[in-house]
């Protein structure tokens, strides 16, 4: 005769809920496990989803072309001809500049002029937001009229700095000795951090008022998404022909998914922390059924006395420890994806856990609790009935 | 059906050096009730064990309803163990926190019946041990006597055709004895087998057949 699913449950269920501290203990040991492990998983993958969210809407054919130092340790320059020349270049989309100025900018004119708050004023082309994916959250980026009058739009982290929350002709700032208005502000900048930190004024009216040379000290380039790698190698020589490599060229989707494969490391440090947790987890899971075997002869003893043969009192014992690790496997899963969604949450990712980690991460626990229920089980099945019964 | 429904010859078992049952021949005829009487340590408990199929005889053979026990493999024996058999111990061994229903209902879990009417079979035989007014109660909110009523009502679940009882008032006072006695005496009237093992002379005395053991001899 063969014991029914529901009975096997049943009688499994019976035996766990007969200790519920203990039980609870036990599986508590699984679950700290499978939670590390399913944790560690969903936080790098919702990671993982948060960056190709950003390469996505940055787009991973951006490159950018900088003066490197000159071997005198000055800054170098770019020479003006050089956004004409990339954008001449075969491959290149789109082609869009900054040159940084000496001017600082400051809330007023009573300011001393050391408190520049770190924030770098830079004449800007006015097709910069299309090439380097940035947008306004306030007011408007520079156009052909406001690039020649005293106009600047500030970077996230700049307008945070100078306490600029509204935009309009009314919010001026001092700027190079004279008042200019605050017509835009940028949202944050994922892939190029240092726009946020800038404060964008026109082209001519930087070469009028901020004794600015022309000279751009950035220049962002579009290539097209096929195009990158051959573009990428001979952009140096494009920029400064005469001296190419005084040329800092980088793409910053590949400085973003290095920074993402160091985190990878990590994650596998974490990884396995986790495996170790599960393995302590099972290990306790083993010790709770042989103590379980040991204090219930008699309830073996009775159930061989009442037709049990010595398989189901091997699967009874088996499916008790089967069902304890799932308990903890289905508590970790949750706790995991708990963890997950808080710290996803704080960085305001989106929570990301791949349905092979919850599926993994419940396999194991059967897997552990089939390793460490087998010998308990077995001893339970090999006792005789007599001597289950003789103790009471 | 003349065939009896326990025959064993010469069934010795020992344990180490120690020989607890010596060449015992025994016959029990169907609807037969007896005792078997023995002081501690006569070898009586084991002649259950041995009888009752929980352990095997070191020598000699058993035929239970008819079948040879010593050719059987566990899961042969467990089965006939279920279907043949119905046991009462003197510890009652019922799990704490069990509604009696599901104590008796479990009597029948390895019958292969599902669960529906196990749990109605069980009721009925609740009823049958005047326990009708006890289903929900915990075992460990029943009284001794009672406690023995559910263990002797998931015994006789199923209707096994021997009934077989280890000191079942050993733990009980008089009145609570008595009530289970009677409650023995009855389902042997109905049909079935019934063997007390015991240590009381006066039990032995009052049922028709008394076999003496002593030092595991007949």
């Amino acid at each position: 005769m063969r014991l029914s699913l529901t009975d096997v449950v049943r009688v499994a269920g019976f035996g766990l809920r007969s200790r519920p501290l203990r039980v609870f203990l036990s599986a508590l040991g699984i679950a700290i496990g499978i939670a590390a492990m399913v944790g560690v998983v969903g936080i790098s993958a919702s990671s993982t989803a948060e960056l190709d969210r950003r390469l996505s809407a940055f787009g991973t054919n951006l490159l950018t072309v900088a003066p490197g130092q000159s071997i005198g340790g000055v800054n170098a320059r770019l020479p003006d001809t050089a956004i004409g020349m990339i954008a001449a270049m075969p491959g290149v989309e789109r082609v869009s500049a900054l040159g940084r100025t000496e001017a600082k900018v400051y809330r007023n004119d009573h300011l001393p002029p050391e408190q520049t708050g770190g924030i770098t004023v830079f004449a800007a082309r006015t097709d910069l937001p299309a090439v380097a994916g940035t947008r306004v959250t306030s007011g408007a980026w520079l156009n052909e009229a406001t690039a020649n009058f005293p106009a600047v739009v500030l970077g996230a982290a700049a307008a945070d700095r100078l306490a600029v929350v509204r935009t309009g002709p009314g919010e001026l700032v001092w700027l190079g000795g004279r008042w200019f208005a605050v017509v835009g502000i940028l949202a944050a900048n994922d892939l190029i951090t240092d726009l946020d930190y800038g404060a964008f004024v026109g082209w001519p009216v930087a070469a009028a008022e901020l004794a600015f040379d022309g000279r751009p000290t950035t220049i962002y380039a579009r290539a097209r998404e096929n195009a990158v790698t051959s573009v990428q190698p001979l952009l140096g020589a494009t920029a400064n022909p005469e001296d190419p490599g005084e040329v800092d060229v980088s793409r910053p989707s590949d400085i973003l998914a290095a920074r993402q494969e160091t985190s990878k490391t990590l994650g596998a440090l974490l990884l396995g922390l986790g495996a170790v947790a599960l393995l302590v987890g099972g290990v306790g899971v083993a010790n709770t059924m042989v103590i379980s075997v040991l204090e219930r002869r008699s309830e073996i003893g009775l159930r061989r006395a009442l037709g049990a043969t010595r398989g189901q009192i091997r699967t009874q014992f088996l499916s008790e420890a089967l069902l304890l690790s799932l308990f903890g496997g289905a508590g970790g899963v949750v706790a995991g994806i708990g963890v997950t969604a808080v710290f996803a949450t704080v960085q305001s990712w989106t929570t990301v856990v791949p349905l092979w980690a919850m599926a993994g991460g419940l396999a194991a626990t059967v897997v552990i609790g089939g390793i460490s229920g087998f010998y308990p089980a077995l001893r339970a099945a090999r006792m005789s009935p007599t001597e289950a019964l003789a103790t009471t | 059906m003349t065939e009896p429904i326990v025959e064993m010859a010469g069934v010795s078992k020992r344990y180490g050096d120690v020989t607890a049952l010596h060449d015992v021949d025994l016959r029990i005829e169907r609807g037969e009730l007896l005792a078997v009487v023995g002081p501690s340590g006569s070898g009586k408990s084991t002649l259950l064990n041995i009888m009752g199929t929980l352990d095997r005889p070191t020598s000699g053979t058993l035929r239970l309803d008819g079948f040879d026990v010593g050719a059987l493999t566990d899961r042969a024996v467990s089965a006939l163990r279920a279907r043949t058999i119905g046991f009462v111990f003197q510890q009652f061994h019922l799990a704490r926190g069990v509604p009696a229903l599901d104590v008796v209902a479990d009597g029948l879990l390895y019958s292969g019946q599902p669960r529906g009417y196990r749990r109605s079979a069980a009721e009925a035989a609740l009823r049958r041990v005047g326990l009708g007014h006890r289903l929900t109660h915990r075992s460990h909110q029943l009284s001794g006597g009672e406690q023995q009523r559910v263990a002797i009502a998931r015994a006789v679940l199923g209707d096994p055709p021997l009934l077989m009882a280890d000191e079942p008032t050993g733990n009980l006072d008089s009145q609570a004895g008595g009530v289970v006695m009677d409650l023995l005496r009855e389902l042997c009237a109905g049909g079935t087998t019934v063997v007390i093992i015991t240590h009381d002379r006066d039990i032995a005395a009052a049922l028709p057949r008394a076999v003496r053991i002593r030092d595991g001899r007949i």
